[in-house]
């Protein structure tokens, strides 16, 4: 390759479960900056893509690269110390710390035992925190344990925990199954002003949300890439229509 | 209410609002080990206290690793039992000097191993000849075997109820171990007739109270340990890696290592405890290792609380005191009574005696419907007048 390197590069990926090729020779590059969708119907491996890049799962064939270091063998702590964050499909946060922890937690410092065990909180964790909780809404919900959060405010704190970590690939799996039309345009919001200056991997079913956001879509079917570009042109391509918007 | 009283309770409630909740129970917790017990209790009864306070040790390392961490160990009996041992191999040495047991075939070695024909001091016996040594051994040796069943598990993510399953097998194996090596170990009886810690007489009514001291001085020195740890990030990354394993994970720590650490703590406090429990009791034995007391020391910081530090004494106290009560009355019943005891914590006070909270039942509304309920029970014999506003009816 000439020039810089993709800041992620997936060549030749595949993995299979007890024979069933979940995802299957996927290639697909993201640039920084970029907000990019990937949709496909039920079980066409879009989440296990996600595993796959974050080490969830291990691959059996190909590769991934991410800064042009190749990570495909990299743990999942170190993948994302690496820079690659991710937010699962149901919120995942800790239910019994407050909201202002749960985003301490997610600071990028002292991760070790060791240093975890001599960290105390600092002004620099605090603005910062301060800083996240505003831009994800959620400013005056600091000190409220994050179970009492609606559903919306939970997803949206995972983002937030993901932001602080400002990692420079992000990877949300549907971030808004669950949220009400407000709070989605509001998370489309979101999404746009924290794809500055890094990469967003999207996975979403609903289609007016991944037309609001994503510059370039990825249409997979059957572990397979069915069809990649822009939303508008991705959309007329009849191999999508007959697999995936046409049903 | 008078001027005086007043000023006490607002004295009371300015300080109780500087001081945070957890300060005033630790102080209160110091105040009854420290002065009330010591005080009200006969030596027999408080060298009693001393033993039970040592299982405290265990019940806390419990809270740390499995109330904090969600890590639970069904073998902690293997830690509290290897530092006790490591004690005990020290003691006995002392207490097996070529003098006293001149009548051995084989003087000046431990009774139990001249009893089987041993001829020579077992290699892994020679160190603990070392008075420094033993007590290095008690802080490190349960730690590392922490270590090795850690890195062998959390790295594998072995977790949760297959990890509590092998704990107790290894449990289960120690204490096959040691009453099968009897030459070695002194077998199911243990290692006993321990007499001097370094010339000092353990026995004596002296240094049963010494020890009670050093015990409770421990205690409460772990306390603050623990507690300095889980007001770490560290601390609140293990409650976060209880709640959302993962999302631990994918936020860039190793879980592993956070897991190994809980369990390398709560193993290394749970010896100390062990080799408390040799000095106040003056041996150590296969059954303080295997799977009943493993068991009986999740139980203790079930009752106490599992997320409280201090609840884990408490829990200690209360079912020691319990085994004590009834397995002198009902020896058989008492396994079944625990039983049930933990079923009861679990099903009704998930949070045990921590959890219950003292402010509500004494809530002032509620004792003021308690009171009009009790005055409605009263015969009236007669309405009375209205008590003029400001003023407490007598």
């Amino acid at each position: 390759m000439i020039g810089e390197p993709k800041l992620l590069a997936v060549e030749g990926l595949g993995v299979s479960f007890d024979g069933f090729k979940a995802v299957d020779d996927l290639t697909l590059y993201l640039d920084n900056g970029e907000i990019r969708a990937i949709i496909g119907p039920n079980g066409a491996g879009k989440t296990t893509l996600l595993d796959l890049i974050s080490g969830k799962t291990r691959s059996s064939e190909g590769r991934v690269l991410f800064k042009g270091e190749e990570i495909t063998a990299l743990k999942e702590h170190e993948i994302v110390q690496a820079g690659i964050g991710r937010k699962f499909q149901t919120p995942s946060v800790y239910e019994e710390l407050t909201v202002f922890e749960n985003l301490e937690m997610a600071f990028p410092s002292r991760r070790s035992w060791w240093g975890a065990l001599w960290s105390r909180r600092t002004k620099e964790v605090t603005e910062q925190v301060e800083q996240i909780a505003e831009l994800v809404y959620l400013r005056d919900r600091l000190n409220d344990r994050a179970e009492i959060l609606g559903h919306g405010q939970k997803q949206w704190l995972e983002i937030g925990m993901l932001l602080i970590q400002s990692p420079d690939l992000m990877m949300l799996d549907e971030p808004v199954a669950g949220m009400s039309v407000n709070e989605r345009q509001k998370t489309a919001e979101l999404l746009k002003q924290l794809a500055r200056g890094r990469a967003v991997l999207v996975v979403e079913h609903d289609m007016q949300f991944v037309e609001s956001i994503a510059d370039t879509v990825t249409v997979l079917h059957q572990g397979k890439l069915l069809a990649e570009g822009k939303m508008a042109n991705v959309k007329n391509d009849q191999k999508v229509i007959d697999v995936y918007l046409g049903h | 209410m008078t001027r005086a009283s007043k000023t006490i309770t607002g004295q009371l409630g300015a300080l109780r609002s500087k001081m945070p909740r957890e300060s005033w129970a630790f102080a209160l917790t110091a105040l009854l080990l420290l002065v009330v017990f010591p005080a009200t209790l006969s030596g027999f009864r408080l060298a009693m206290v001393a033993k039970y306070l040592t299982y405290a040790f265990p019940a806390m390392a419990l809270v740390v690793c499995w109330g904090k961490g969600g890590i639970l160990s069904l073998g902690q009996g293997v830690f509290f039992g290897l530092g006790g041992y490591c004690m005990a191999m020290f003691l006995k040495l002392e207490a097996s000097d070529p003098g006293s047991t001149s009548i051995q075939s084989t003087p000046g070695i431990p009774d139990f191993m001249d009893w089987n024909q041993l001829t020579e001091l077992p290699f892994f016996w020679v160190p603990f000849q070392s008075l420094w040594f033993s007590l290095l051994a008690v802080l490190v040796l349960p730690g590392l075997l922490a270590l090795g069943i850690g890195l062998a598990m959390f790295k594998r993510r072995v977790g949760g109820v297959y990890f509590a399953i092998i704990t107790q097998a290894i449990a289960s194996v120690l204490a096959i171990l040691i009453i099968g090596q009897q030459g070695y170990t002194g077998g199911v009886n243990g290692i006993t007739d321990l007499k001097t810690l370094a010339g000092w007489d353990i026995r004596s009514d002296s240094a049963k109270v010494a020890l009670y001291y050093v015990n409770v001085g421990l205690l409460l020195g772990v306390v603050l340990l623990s507690s300095w740890v889980l007001r770490s990030k560290l601390g609140r990354l293990l409650v976060a890696m209880r709640e959302k394993e993962e999302r631990v994970r994918f936020t860039g720590y190793d879980v592993a290592a956070l897991k190994i650490f809980a369990f390398v703590f709560a193993a290394t406090i749970s010896g100390i405890g062990g080799a408390m429990f040799t000095l106040v009791v003056g041996f150590m034995s296969p059954s303080f290792v295997g799977i009943v007391p493993s068991i009986e020391m999740v139980i203790a910081a079930a009752v106490g609380g599992r997320h409280s530090l201090l609840g884990a004494i408490y829990g200690s106290l209360l079912v020691n005191y319990g085994k004590t009560f009834f397995s002198e009355s009902f020896p058989e019943a008492w396994l079944f009574l625990l039983g049930g005891l933990f079923i009861l914590v679990v099903m009704a006070f998930p949070n045990g005696l921590a959890g219950l909270d003292l402010r509500r039942l004494l809530d002032s509304k509620r004792l003021a419907q308690l009171g009009a309920k009790l005055e409605a029970l009263r015969p009236k014999p007669a309405p009375t007048p209205a008590a003029p506003q400001g003023e407490v009816p007598r």
